[in-house]
C-alpha cells in the first residue's frame, strides 16, 4: 500500500524528516508515537501532498510514486487525512461538501456522479452508524462546531469517500472520552483487508480503542523504535525519554 | 498550480462580436446627435425637450473625480451615441421579423428568445447595443395589466407615466453621467405594475453592447403601484476589445404604499484582459425611491465584470415603515476597479435599510466599499444595520471601505460591521484533500463567502452567477 523510503523533508531551510523510513501492507494498521516537535504532523501533510516541503527521498502509494502529484489528486486516488485541526468554512454546507467531494472521488475512480436522492440515503445512514447527529449535515462546515463534533465529522466524511491509505493525525486530542469512541468505533468498523491506517498520536490512551499491528516511534525525524502494542504501553510506562 | 497559466488565457466566454450593419448617429455629442436619436425613436416634442435641458445643464456640468479607481479622460466627441442594427429600423411587428442574427446572438448568451425556448418563468426584453430587439411574454402579462415595454415604446404609447417618473428619482440635473444619460439615453426598460398585482414571473433585461467605439446609455423606470409586487432581473456581456467603452445608465425605480421592488444585477461586462487591457467603464446611476408607507425596494448586485465598476444602487426612504436593502457581491480580478455601495436616506419614520456587502479582490485589483447611510431628522425609531466583508486573495490587491454615517435623531440606530480576510491556505488545504483542486477550492469557499447575498438572488439566477463567481477568479490564486 504505502512504502516510503528515506523520506526527507525540510521547511523554510528548517529540517523535519531524517531519512525515514516506513512500509504499510493492505489490512495494516500503524501507529506513530512520538513526543511535540519530532514531524508526527509533517509526516501526515507531507503524505497527502501539501504545498511548501522541500522533499527527498521515496513515496510510492500503490505501486506509483507519489513526488508530483498534486494533494487533490492523492485524495481522490484513496489517500484521506483526518486533521488534526479540521478548518472551518463559512456559507458551505457540510452536506454539499462532502457530496462534492464524494463526487470528485468518484469521478477519479471511473464511476457516475451520485444523485441527491442516494447520496442522502447513504449519509444518513453512515451518521446513524457513527450514532452522531444528522443535523450537523446541515449546517455551515465545522463552523460553531465543538472539538468533538469536528473529529467525529472527520470521521464520517472518512466512512463516506472510502479511501484506501486513511491518516489520523491526533484525532484522539481534545477529545471526551464519548466522542473518542465514537471515533475508535468508526475506524474499527472500517477496518478491512484491503484498507491501511495510519494513526498518529501523542497518547496512547486512543490504542486502547484501536488495536495497531504495528506501534513506531517518531523522534527528531526519524522512527527510532518499532513494535507491537507493548511498546505503546512501555511508552506509557517510561515517557519517551525512555527510548533510545 | 501547473493549470494556472491554461486559466490565465481562458477567454471571456461572451467575448464575440456580431458581425451586422448598424444605422449609426453621428459621431460626437451635439445636438445635432439627440435631433437624430429623439427622431429616430420617433418621440414627442416634450421628450426632445426634456433631452435638449439635460443637454444644456450638461454643458456646465463637471465629470466627479472624487472616485478611487481613475481613469484616462473620456473623448466624448469620439464616441457614437446610438448604433443599431439597420434590420431594427423598420421596427419588426414579431419575432419572425427579426434579423437570424440578432437570434442566434442571444441564443449564443442562453437567452433565447424564441416562442418554443424561451426561459421558463422569465419574460426577457432584450437590449442591443441602442435598441430593443424583443420582449418575451408581453401578452401574458398585458392581461393582468402589467406593462413591460422598452422604454422608447413607452414614450410613444404611455406618455402619462413617463412624464410623471421620469427623472422624478434622479433628477437630470444629479450628476454629469446622470445628466449625460437624461440627453442621450437610448433604450432600456419600462415596467408598470398596476395596483394590488402580484407580477407572476421574473422580469428580465439583457443588456448586450455590441458595437465599437459606441457608449450604451440604458435608461430604465419600473414603477409598482400599490399594493404591487415586482422581481427584476439585468444581465450585461460586451465582445472584447482593446479599447474601453462606456456604459453609462439611469435606473430609477418607484414603489408605492405597500408595494415591493426586487431588483437583481449579474453584470458580466468585458473586464478587459490580465494586463488591463480594455473592459467597459460601468457608471452606473441607479436609485429607488420607496415613495409609499410600507414599502420595500431590495437591490441585489453579483458585479463581476466591466474595467471600472462606479455605482451605488441607493433607497430614498420616504414612506414610513418603508424597508430598503442592499446586496451586493463585488469580484475584481487582474487589473479590474470597483467603486461600489449604496446610499440610504431615511426620510420617513420607523423606516429600515439594511446592507450585506462581500467584496472579492484578487490579481493587481482594487475594491473600494463606499455607503451612505443618512437617517433625518425626521426619521424616528429607524434603523440600519451594514455589514462589509472583504476578502483578498494575494498580495497585489486592494481592500478598501469607506462608510459615511450621518444619524440626525436620537431614537434610531445605526450598526455597522466590517471585516477584511485573506483566502486561507488551511481552507484550501482542506479542500484539496477532499479531492477537489484549486479553482473548485476557490471557487467553493468564496462562493461560500458571499453565500448571504448569492441566496437574494431569484432561484433562476443563483446557479448562474455561482459558476460565475468561480469563473471570475480562475487562475487568481496559484
Amino acid at each position: 500500500m504505502l512504502e516510503i523510503k528515506n523520506l526527507n523533508a525540510s521547511i523554510n531551510n528548517k529540517e523535519i524528516l531524517k531519512g525515514l523510513n516506513i512500509s504499510i501492507k493492505p489490512g495494516e494498521l500503524h501507529a506513530i508515537m512520538g513526543p511535540n516537535g519530532s514531524g508526527k504532523s509533517t509526516l501526515a501533510n507531507v503524505l497527502s501532498g501539501k504545498e511548501g516541503y522541500k522533499i527527498s527521498g521515496e513515496l510510492n502509494f500503490l505501486g506509483k510514486n507519489l513526488n508530483e502529484i498534486p494533494i487533490d489528486e492523492r485524495a481522490q486516488k484513496g489517500i484521506f487525512l483526518a486533521f488534526q485541526y479540521p478548518t472551518e468554512i463559512p456559507g458551505v454546507n457540510t452536506s454539499n461538501f462532502l457530496r462534492t467531494s464524494l463526487n470528485k472521488v468518484r469521478k477519479a475512480q471511473g464511476k457516475k456522479e451520485i444523485d441527491a436522492l442516494s447520496f442522502i440515503k447513504l449519509v444518513k445512514e453512515k451518521t446513524n452508524e457513527l450514532g452522531m447527529d444528522e443535523k450537523m449535515l446541515s449546517r455551515q462546515l465545522n463552523v460553531g462546531f465543538s472539538g468533538g463534533e469536528k473529529k467525529k465529522n472527520e470521521i464520517l466524511q472518512m466512512k463516506i469517500l472510502d479511501p484506501n491509505l486513511i491518516i489520523l493525525d491526533e484525532t484522539d486530542s481534545g477529545l471526551d472520552i464519548d466522542a473518542l469512541k465514537i471515533v475508535a468505533d468508526g475506524v474499527n468498523s472500517s477496518r478491512d483487508s484491503k484498507k491501511s491506517f495510519l494513526v498518529i498520536t501523542h497518547y496512547q490512551r486512543l490504542l486502547n480503542f484501536i488495536k495497531p499491528d504495528f506501534v513506531h516511534v517518531l523522534a527528531n525525524g526519524k522512527i527510532v523504535k518499532s513494535g507491537t502494542k507493548e511498546l505503546a504501553m512501555q511508552l506509557e510506562k517510561t515517557g519517551y525519554k525512555g527510548i533510545n | 498550480m501547473k493549470n494556472q497559466e491554461l486559466d490565465q488565457n481562458k477567454e471571456y466566454k461572451y467575448g464575440f462580436t456580431t458581425d451586422i450593419e448598424n444605422v449609426k448617429a453621428p459621431k460626437g455629442l451635439s445636438e445635432e446627435t439627440i435631433k437624430f436619436i429623439s427622431k429616430i425613436k420617433k418621440e414627442p416634442k416634450w421628450m426632445l425637450d426634456w433631452r435638449l435641458k439635460a443637454y444644456n445643464r450638461l454643458k456646465v456640468s463637471k465629470e466627479p473625480n472624487w472616485q478611487k479607481p481613475k481613469y484616462p479622460k473620456i473623448d466624448y466627441q469620439d464616441l457614437y451615441y446610438y448604433s443599431a442594427p439597420k434590420s431594427m429600423k423598420d421596427k419588426p411587428k414579431s419575432l419572425d421579423e427579426v434579423d437570424p442574427k440578432l437570434i442566434e446572438t442571444y441564443n449564443k448568451l442562453g437567452i433565447p428568445l424564441n416562442e418554443q425556448k424561451k426561459l421558463s418563468g422569465v419574460a426577457v426584453d432584450a437590449v442591443f447595443d441602442s435598441v430593443s430587439v424583443a420582449t418575451t411574454f408581453k401578452g401574458e402579462l398585458t392581461k393582468k395589466g402589467i406593462i413591460f415595454c422598452p422604454i422608447s415604446e413607452a414614450i410613444q404609447k404611455h406618455p402619462d407615466l413617463v412624464k410623471k417618473y421620469l427623472g422624478s428619482v434622479i433628477p437630470i440635473s444629479d450628476h454629469y453621467f446622470a445628466t449625460l444619460n437624461s440627453a442621450v439615453f437610448t433604450d432600456g426598460s419600462f415596467v408598470y405594475i398596476p395596483p394590488n398585482t402580484r407580477c407572476p414571473m421574473e422580469l428580465s433585461t439583457y443588456f448586450r453592447i455590441n458595437a465599437a467605439e459606441t457608449g450604451q446609455f440604458e435608461r430604465t423606470l419600473i414603477i409598482a403601484d400599490k399594493g404591487s409586487y415586482v422581481s427584476y432581473l439585468e444581465g450585461c456581456t460586451a465582445p472584447m476589445r482593446d479599447e474601453n467603452q462606456l456604459h453609462a445608465a439611469n435606473v430609477e425605480l418607484i414603489a408605492l404604499d405597500d408595494a415591493e421592488i426586487k431588483y437583481s444585477t449579474v453584470q458580466n461586462w468585458y473586464p478587459g484582459d490580465k494586463d488591463g487591457v480594455g473592459g467597459i467603464y460601468n457608471f452606473v446611476t441607479k436609485r429607488g425611491a420607496c415613495r409609499g408607507k410600507n414599502s420595500k425596494i431590495s437591490w441585489t448586485q453579483v458585479e463581476t465584470g466591466s474595467a471600472i465598476t462606479w455605482k451605488y444602487p441607493s433607497c430614498i426612504l420616504q414612506g414610513d415603515n418603508s424597508v430598503g436593502e442592499f446586496y451586493s457581491i463585488a469580484i475584481t480580478n487582474n487589473h479590474q476597479k470597483a467603486d461600489t455601495g449604496t446610499k440610504m436616506i431615511h426620510l420617513g419614520k420607523n423606516t429600515k435599510s439594511k446592507i450585506i456587502s462581500k467584496g472579492i479582490s484578487a490579481g493587481k485589483a482594487d475594491n473600494t466599499y463606499r455607503g451612505l447611510v443618512d437617517i433625518g431628522r425626521k426619521a424616528l425609531n429607524s434603523r440600519n444595520y451594514t455589514q462589509c466583508d472583504s476578502l483578498l486573495m494575494g498580495n497585489k490587491c486592494g481592500a478598501h471601505t469607506v462608510p459615511y454615517i450621518k444619524n440626525k435623531n436620537s431614537s434610531s440606530t445605526i450598526e455597522h460591521e466590517a471585516t477584511t480576510s485573506k483566502i486561507n491556505e488551511d481552507q484550501l488545504f482542506y479542500c484539496n484533500q477532499r479531492g477537489l483542486n484549486q479553482e473548485e477550492a476557490v471557487s467553493l469557499i468564496v462562493n461560500g463567502f458571499c453565500k448571504d447575498v448569492l441566496q437574494q438572488l431569484p432561484m433562476e439566477f443563483a446557479v448562474e452567477a455561482q459558476k460565475l463567481v468561480g469563473i471570475s477568479l480562475e487562475g487568481s490564486v496559484g
